[in-house]
């Protein structure tokens, strides 16, 4: 396959990008969209060019590191995965593709396609846990039994990844998705009621102090959520945050 | 060898642990506040190690390549984690943990430690479930478990196929906590380049800040390296691609012996390799030999037809297939452990029975199991007399809730079905074994430079079993080191604060930046990647699931060969002061091309077959593993002593008083 | 309760609640037009009740007034945010059609043609209210306002734009109304049938409003 592919570059934070046209033949129908940036870059290496930097690290999504917007897309034309799990089979033989990083005011560019997403750090260190000290003696694990349903729903909202997608679909950059998957995984466990009304109050107050837009319910964060986490969270952490704002 | 003290405690196994406990010194709490303590990694032991000592009162600052501690690769642990929780009741308990794990390990690792892990095991699923990692669980509210390879019991606790990432999320949670508490500095995006020693005593770390190239001191009173195996050296592995060698291998080349490197895991059920493209290979998760059967054809001429395209898997008669690990070892079957698993697989292909194109894979089979769930299903839900057609829908509903993930993982990747057609597989390397030696307390032998996890050797011994890895990740973090670490601290209570400002920091921030400079300059032809493709050909080649005396001789000349061409004609891009991917890979393979030749030299003195390292020349007559416990039970601990070739073997005996050395059998 | 006022999901709460609001007027409000279809003399009656009640007048009439203000502020202050949490530099290629419905990204423009709409609704019909009542100072009629209504859309323009407009209010409640449900914090077992009920409101609503619009078009008083 031969393939035409426009790519952000930008050197650093500070200095401004452009878009950038390659051009690249022998593209295999196997190779994942990462392999075949990796083969792009062997061939800018050896003509004394600078590789085009991109996050990725497991290649198996699970990591959440890769962040790459194709086609306008984040995580590229498919649903349900991340870059790495893309691969070139989804593209035909003279295919245009744009690739640019995720576009955030609170995720800037670090170089090429690379944003900076401590933001999310930050919201989970505002009260993403359960205050439980590691060294304590907890009670056994069996002691307080948790209904299927609540823990396997808990684990639907703990699958997220953090990777950012929720944020680049959403036309207005809001981070609701991530910041109510973690606020649902432990609003639906008993073990999470103690501390629920500060943990969902600090966690939207700090995702409001890095710059992320509000949410208008368009629902593009569900759709490319890689891990489909559902609007229902975000419904949820509205309702928590609702009822711990009115009790005070 | 005197220089090698285990420090493990006297007295009965089952005391040892609770004893140690008592008898170790601590520091009080209000000492810990004048107390650094810098943890490199953030993956299930690191992140939990930086926790718990934050919380004990320590002042922690953690370090990880990722651009967030919640990346590191025990995320991509699928299958679950081990505790002797005996919530079964199918006859589990600590002992069997433990006799399971060094049986597991083919009696090559120490008996105290595997029991103290067994013993902890059931704190960690307490202690997760208590910070809200959402577990699988049965109707009834309470855990569920599944069973793995290698064991007899149901002791492994899950979170449907990504366990490691809800166990990384909780220590993640809890570091959190603290660095919300102020008592963990968390510096992301950085690397670090060498371990500083001072007056023997590891004091601290030089780290280049990977956005600005910045070259940084960090000074503390101790190190803890949490960084992961060394499986990449292959190149095509189950690892994330930034996993690297470099905090154990520059502590290493300070004084940290390196013990049995060439114990490494193959895992038996990953995607084969699809093309020379292949950047990585994935796994799926073992809990899949549960239900699938692996086998390849019978007789050569379907093989070759099978792997030409002529023929399909699914045409083939049953009597036509050989599902050999069944044949072979019929007592567990195709539950048999990785090393097993895996190296049936490569016996077959090398014999010619390979079923895709390159001839390196073999059948995972699920269309016995999805017929017997079906026809399960058909019964309990009253139907008499169910067609093929509605009992296998039923299965394959069945078998979806179970390992739709992997399932849906694999055709992405393969672009196959797998309800319909047997899934291919190929071993993968997967785990190593092998890392920093360790005492009881976890120190390496560089005072005050301590290891945990994958990163240390202590104690899978020469094969790891299924969901071990996560169990000692936390183990070692949440519930070991935090209290040994005590015990060299309480020394430095007046110690103060560690300065950066010293003739040990210049050197080594000189040396790193030499490095660097010296490899910005080789101003080459070659990329980084084009070496370590080379260097993982050698490996898989010559050192890989079968090894002998001649291709480990030849690997070890190759290795120095290609590490002397990478110096000369390596071709970095870019500049040293900004973020530079090659840069940073750079660093990481010449680091692997100096460990490959080690792990080459661990590999070709221990003339014995065991665990994940099987001499072609020590098996039995139908082609099991021989081990040689009269000259090889011991741990190698290599000293570094200037280069690779010159290093010294240390031997660390094992000695055996609560378990009685056999041969492992699988039958 | 501070945070509540400063937080993003505070705005959102003002957007739903107001907007739920705006969506019980309307039902009054098309109750009350179709009786001109029905019964002229019963649109007379009930307009002229709401025309001199106090209590409309002078309590519901400013709330309502002020829903409206509220609703078209804060929708406008989000746009304005939303806009700049994207950053200084856009995507050059960005398919919002692949995983978000055209309505839902464009409240903002269904919801400025609508505010338009209102502007021209209340100079015929408010405005003149208000004149007729405040500054000309004229005697009660309670007849008047079915012919006032069915002359207003005698002219061709104006109905056109009255349909053009219901058919972006319809838009704008597609997505607007089950949507404050959710931003409320309502998603369960009922949320299906919300969303049926409010699309299908969103459906029927304009366009009984354009039919009666239409209606009196087609249909002049003739003397």
């Amino acid at each position: 396959m031969k393939i035409y592919l426009k790519i952000w570059r930008q050197k650093n934070a500070n200095s401004k990008g452009n878009m950038v046209d390659y051009t690249l033949e022998g593209v295999e129908e196997d190779m994942s969209f990462l392999e075949m940036l990796d083969v792009l870059n062997e061939e800018l290496i050896s003509k004394g060019e600078e590789p085009v930097e991109f996050d990725h690290d497991c290649r198996e999504g699970i990591c959440g590191t890769c962040s790459l917007m194709i086609n306008g897309r984040p995580h590229g034309p498919e649903s349900r995965i991340t870059v790495c799990q893309l691969h070139m089979r989804s593209f035909n033989d003279g295919d245009t593709i744009v690739i640019e990083p995720w576009r955030a005011k609170a995720f800037p560019v670090i170089k090429d396609l690379i944003v900076d997403r401590t933001a999310f750090d930050r919201i989970q260190q505002a009260g993403g846990y359960i205050s439980v000290n590691t060294s304590g003696r907890p009670v056994d694990a069996n002691a307080i039994p948790i209904e299927k349903e609540m823990a396997d729903n808990s684990f639907a909202a703990a699958t997220c990844i953090g990777c950012g997608a929720c944020v680049a679909a959403c036309k207005n950059a809001s981070a609701m998705l991530f910041t109510a998957a973690k606020v649902s995984q432990f609003a639906l466990l008993p073990q999470g009621q103690v501390e629920a009304a500060d943990r969902v109050q600090n966690m939207v107050h700090q995702m409001d102090l890095e710059g992320f837009g509000n949410c208008t319910n368009t629902g593009a964060c569900e759709v490319e959520c890689p891990k489909g986490i559902s609007l229902e969270n975000i419904a949820r952490m509205n309702r928590e945050f609702l009822s711990a704002t009115v009790k005070g | 060898m005197a220089v090698l003290d285990s420090k493990v405690p006297s007295g009965p196994l089952a005391d040892k642990w609770t004893k140690h406990k008592n008898e170790i010194d601590l520091v009080n709490p209000a000492n810990k506040r004048n107390i650094d303590i810098i943890v490199v990694g953030t993956g299930l032991a690191g992140g939990s190690a930086a926790a718990t000592l934050a919380e004990l009162g320590y002042n922690v600052k953690t370090f990880c390549y990722q651009d967030s501690p919640r990346r590191a690769h025990s995320i991509a642990a699928q299958g679950g984690v081990n505790a002797a929780k005996n919530y079964q009741g199918d006859g589990d308990s600590v002992y069997r943990l433990f006799y399971d794990t060094i049986k597991g390990g083919d009696y090559r690792s120490r008996e105290g430690n595997v029991y103290r892990l067994a013993e902890v095991s059931t704190n960690i699923i307490d202690q997760c479930v208590a910070q809200g990692v959402p577990f699988a669980r049965e109707y009834g509210g309470l855990l569920d478990n599944r069973s793995f390879g290698g064991v007899l019991v149901s002791r492994t606790f899950y979170a449907k196929g990504q366990t490691g990432q809800q166990l990384l999320l909780g220590a993640y949670a809890a570091m959190n906590r603290q660095i919300q508490r102020g008592k963990i500095k968390s510096y992301t995006r950085h690397e670090m380049l060498d371990l500083v020693l001072v007056d023997g005593k590891a004091r601290g770390i030089i780290a280049r800040n990977l956005v600005t190239g910045e070259i940084e001191r960090h000074g503390a009173h101790a190190v803890v390296l949490a960084t992961g195996g060394y499986g990449n050296l292959f190149f095509l592995s189950t690892y994330c691609m930034g996993a690297n060698v470099m905090a154990a291998w520059k502590a290493h080349k300070k004084g940290a012996f390196f013990a049995n490197p060439c114990f490494t895991q193959i895992h038996p059920t990953c995607i084969p390799v699809s093309g020379d493209h292949q950047s990585k290979l994935t796994l799926m998760s073992e809990s899949l030999r549960n239900d699938g059967r692996i086998w390849v054809p019978k007789k050569l001429e379907d093989a070759q037809a099978i792997r030409e395209g002529r023929l399909k898997p699914t045409e083939l008669a049953e009597e036509d297939r050989d599902y050999y690990l069944e044949r072979r070892y019929p007592a567990f079957g195709n539950l048999v452990p990785r090393d097993v698993a895996s190296r049936a697989a490569k016996e077959r292909c090398d014999a010619g029975y390979g079923v895709n194109k390159t001839g390196e894979a073999v059948y995972l089979d699920f269309s016995a199991a999805i017929m017997r769930y079906g026809r399960e299903k058909a019964l309990t839900s009253g139907m008499k007399n169910p067609d093929d057609a509605t009992v296998r829908k039923l299965g394959e509903e069945i078998v979806e809730a179970k390992y739709g993930n992997l399932f849906q993982m694999y055709e992405k990747i393969v672009d196959q079905n797998p309800y319909k057609t047997p899934m291919m597989i190929y071993p993968a390397v997967h785990y190593t074994m092998g890392g920093l030696w360790v005492d009881y307390n976890l120190m390496t032998t560089i005072p005050g430079c301590y290891a945990a996890g994958e990163a240390n050797f202590s104690d899978h011994g020469a094969n790891r079993l299924g969901a071990s890895a996560l169990m000692q990740g936390l183990a070692d973090g949440y519930f070991v080191l935090p209290y040994t670490i005590g015990d060299y601290l309480s020394d430095d209570i007046r110690t103060g604060p560690i300065t950066t400002d010293s003739p040990e920091f210049d050197e080594a921030e000189r040396n790193v930046t030499d490095r660097i400079q010296k490899l910005m300059s080789a101003n080459g032809i070659h990329s980084v990647d084009h070496y370590h493709k080379r260097l993982g050909k050698i490996m898989w080649n010559k050192c890989g699931m079968a090894r002998n005396a001649k291709d480990l001789k030849e690997a070890i000349g190759e290795i120095a060969e290609l590490r002397k061409d990478f110096w000369e004609n390596v071709k970095v891009p870019g500049s040293a002061d900004a973020k530079n991917q090659e840069l940073e890979k750079a660093g990481r393979v010449a680091d692997f091309l100096e460990l490959g030749e080690l792990f080459a030299m661990d590999a070709l003195h221990r003339n014995e077959s065991c665990g994940g390292h099987f001499r072609e020349e020590y098996q039995t007559e139908e082609g099991e593993a021989l081990r040689d416990d009269e000259h090889f039970k011991y741990a190698a601990a290599w000293e570094y002593r200037g280069d690779p070739s010159k290093s010294e073997l240390h031997k660390e005996d094992l000695v055996y008083e609560n378990i009685e050395l056999k041969t492992r059998s699988y039958k | 309760m501070s945070g509540l006022i400063k937080s993003s999901l505070a705005r959102k709460y003002v957007m739903a609640l107001s907007g739920l609001f705006l969506v019980i007027f309307l039902v009054l409000h098309v109750t009350i037009n179709l009786a001109s279809v029905i019964s002229p003399d019963f649109f007379n009656e009930a307009s002229h009740f709401m025309g001199y009640n106090p209590l409309v007048q002078f309590i519901m009439q400013p709330v309502l007034i002020a829903g409206v203000i509220v609703h078209f502020v804060m929708g406008f202050v989000l746009e304005t945010q939303n806009k700049k949490a994207r950053g200084s530099v856009g995507y050059t290629s960005y398919k919002g059609s692949a995983n978000a419905s055209w309505v839902s990204r464009n409240m903002i423009y269904s919801g400025l043609v609508v505010l338009a709409f209102l502007g021209l609704h209340f100079y015929d019909f408010w405005i003149h209210e208000m004149t007729y009542k405040y500054v000309e100072f004229n005697d009660q009629d309670p007849t008047r306002y079915y012919a006032e209504t069915v002359e207003k859309f005698a002219p061709f323009w104006r109905t056109i734009l009255y349909v053009i407009s219901f058919v972006l209010l319809s838009l704008h409640l597609w997505h607007g109304f089950a949507s404050s449900f959710q931003s409320m914090g309502v998603n369960n077992k009922y949320t299906p049938g919300i969303k049926k009920f409010a699309k299908a409101f969103a459906v029927v609503v304009p366009l009984a409003f354009a039919f009666i619009a239409l209606y009196h078009h087609l249909n002049p008083i003739t003397h």
